[in-house]
């Protein structure tokens, strides 16, 4: 009979399957949500013969308690720059130097050293972009570079506006608005912050996040946003523009790093390094739609994002923008009550 | 020879460890930890510094004003506790509003179609909170099912904004606990004896005065169990507010989680967790004197 198999070639034919099933080694990424191109992903996957899972988090202070709770698992975490010092400080991050990798001469200048982590010794550029204001443009036709649309919106906006509920963005803008500093603790400013959001507050719709939909579906006219996100609604609704508030708006970029105790080191190492790439770095940016700090990427990104305002701030109003910094304790205090009157 | 008396409590003993055990770990510890952290100080980041303070207990209540430095009732948990107080109650009420009839139909039905409509009630209660309550959104949004029908037929012109709003918070939460209401209904209804409400209207009873005299104090512990069952995860909902309230209406469960987040306030958020845990038992210790008392009465 020719079907008939040895067992011993049976148990052969198993093993070689199994081998071919289970890659060689795992990465855990634990990433924001919706934030990391599958695409990519699976590139990475095929030239390294790796298993990755990608898990998700909502803010960096759900991501550091975890990490920090530890057991977790996770190799990659990716934090915003303005929680890096934080990350490092708390411990949660290893000093993989990635300055020493072999892509690191792709990154941007501009990125390379960095108030968060002078140097580079323990993050990579993942994405960065601005927070500002997405308007439907059919249903208002003024000027868009204001954060006014937000906190005293026009009368054609009114109850149709979502903020994004994070705190340091909302508080940011709101006191760049009033003619403040980030992190300020100049109570005369914080007060009228204060009675600025209280009183925007009954025109706004929702505080919530998941907006690229709701903007495409118009279920909402404006939004505090990020200029990635509203470049997708945009993609899927044209009448969907971005504002840069030329009070101020803030520039903030998330940062790949291995965590402190990760069980896949080297393979995390190679994602490391597999993101500085500017063809895998343009893979991130297609997905996510904001920009990534690698020089050399935009060869390899999609047509839309050449042109893409979301994506190229204009030139006049490019001085506005301040990277985003995270606030002393002190500062957070005052921002905590401010932030749970207005949310009550 | 063994002592048969000291054996037979050391094979008891033995046989109660487990759940003992159980009771210790995992209802008992994490409480001691949440009373402990709530007498901690918050550290800079997160998490707690071990140095004692009442400060999360004096903020529950009060708040101290960054401007004024007027010390004044913490108006907005106040408002927060009394809207998840309140928001719950009405869930309550209009689970029994629906819940109660539909129990009644069901009771009334012949036996064997009775296990179909009780099966009808489990299914949606089987699905994911999560899937239900987009389900929900996706009802009641501006361009969803509800509006873009209410448009068509021409009834409005603009879509009316259900999403967002107290009302599709009690509509979320009605929805989801309804069949806690209705299967502790539904089993004192079961035991109850219809012919006691024929024997009402041969005695002149009328409907209103049957439904009343005759059936309401006998299935009245099912209403109290499930108004409670209903009424105490109400209070500590967290996806129902967040998906169906925009992040505008907070609830107690969203107030404790953004302590433990973004404001990194954590002795608080333990404190709070507290305060929920007290306004539960106020609840049960009514609920126990209320049926409790009854039962006693009756025996």
């Amino acid at each position: 009979m020719t079907y008939r198999i040895t067992p011993i070639a049976g148990i052969a034919a198993l093993t070689l399957a199994a081998g071919a099933a289970h890659a060689e080694g795992e990465l855990n990424i634990y990433n924001w949500g919706n934030y990391t191109s599958p695409e990519m992903i699976e590139k990475f996957e095929q030239e390294f013969d790796v298993d990755v899972t990608v898990t998700d988090y909502d803010s960096n202070d759900t991501a550091l308690a975890k990490l920090k709770a530890g057991g977790h698992g996770f190799d990659i975490v990716v934090p915003s720059g303005n929680y890096v010092p934080i990350f490092i400080e708390e411990g949660v991050l290893m000093k993989s130097n990635p300055n020493e990798m072999e892509n690191f001469g792709n990154v941007a200048q501009r990125w390379v050293d960095v108030e968060f982590d002078p140097g580079r010794e323990y993050t990579v550029p993942w994405q960065w972009g601005t927070v500002g204001v997405s308007v439907n443009t059919s249903v208002y036709d003024g000027d868009i570079n204001t954060a006014g649309l937000i906190f005293d919106p026009p009368e054609e906006l009114q109850g149709k506006i979502n903020v994004i509920p994070e705190m340091n963005d909302v508080m940011g803008s709101a006191i760049h608005y009033m003619g403040g500093e980030q992190c300020t603790t100049d109570r005369e400013v914080l007060r009228q912050v204060r009675d600025k959001l209280v009183e925007a507050k009954p025109h706004w719709l929702s505080m919530a996040y998941g907006n690229i939909e709701r903007l495409a579906n118009e279920d909402i006219a404006a939004t505090l946003n990020w200029n990635g996100a509203s470049m997708r609604a945009r993609l899927q609704n044209e009448d969907i523009a971005f504002g840069y508030p030329q009070t101020g708006y803030s520039i903030w970029m998330d940062n790949a790093a291995i965590t402190a105790d990760a069980q896949n080191v080297e393979n995390a190492k190679l994602f490391l390094n597999f993101i500085m790439e500017p063809e895998n770095a343009a893979m991130l940016s297609n997905f996510a739609r904001y920009a990534n700090g690698i020089e050399g990427s935009e060869e390899f990104m999609d047509d839309v994002m050449a042109e893409a305002p979301e994506i190229n701030t204009p030139e006049e109003l490019a001085d506005a923008g301040y990277i985003s910094k995270n606030c002393p304790p002190e500062a957070q205090k005052i921002y905590s009550q401010i932030w749970t009157e207005l949310t009550k | 020879m063994p002592d048969p008396i000291s054996s037979t409590a050391r094979t008891r003993a033995a046989l109660l460890a487990p759940a003992m055990a159980i009771l210790i770990f995992a209802a008992a510890g994490p409480l001691i930890i949440v009373v402990l952290y709530s007498f901690l100080t918050p550290g800079d980041y997160g998490g707690v510094v071990w140095d004692f303070s009442t400060d999360a207990w004096f903020g529950v209540l009060a708040e101290r004003d960054f401007f004024t430095e007027q010390l004044s009732w913490a108006d907005a948990h106040l408002t927060v506790f009394w809207r998840s107080i309140k928001l719950s109650l009405l869930t309550a009420l209009l689970s029994f509003i629906f819940g109660f009839p539909t129990a009644y139909f069901i009771a009334t039905r012949p036996r064997r179609s009775r296990d179909i409509w009780m099966l009808l009630v489990m299914i949606p209660f089987w699905t994911n909170l999560l899937i239900r309550t987009f389900a929900i959104m996706e009802l009641i949004r501006n361009e969803g099912t509800i509006n873009t029908v209410l448009i068509a037929m021409g009834l409005f012109t603009q879509p009316v904004q259900m999403l967002y709003t107290e009302f599709s918070l009690l509509l979320g939460m009605t929805y989801v606990y309804l069949p806690l209401m209705i299967l502790p209904i539904y089993a004192s209804m079961e035991r109850f004896d219809f012919r006691l409400v024929e024997a009402g209207y041969d005695l002149y009873a009328t409907r209103w005065q049957v439904l009343r005299r005759v059936i309401l104090p006998i299935v009245k512990p099912g209403i109290v169990a499930g108004s409670i069952l209903v009424f105490v995860p109400c209070l500590g909902a967290y996806v129902t507010p967040r998906v169906l309230g925009g992040g505008k209406q907070l609830m107690l469960g969203n107030l404790i989680e953004l302590q433990f987040g973004q404001l990194r306030n954590w002795p608080l958020g333990a404190a709070l967790s507290l305060t929920l845990l007290v306004i539960v038992m106020v609840a049960l210790i009514f609920y126990v004197r209320t049926v409790g008392a009854e039962e006693r009465g009756h025996g």
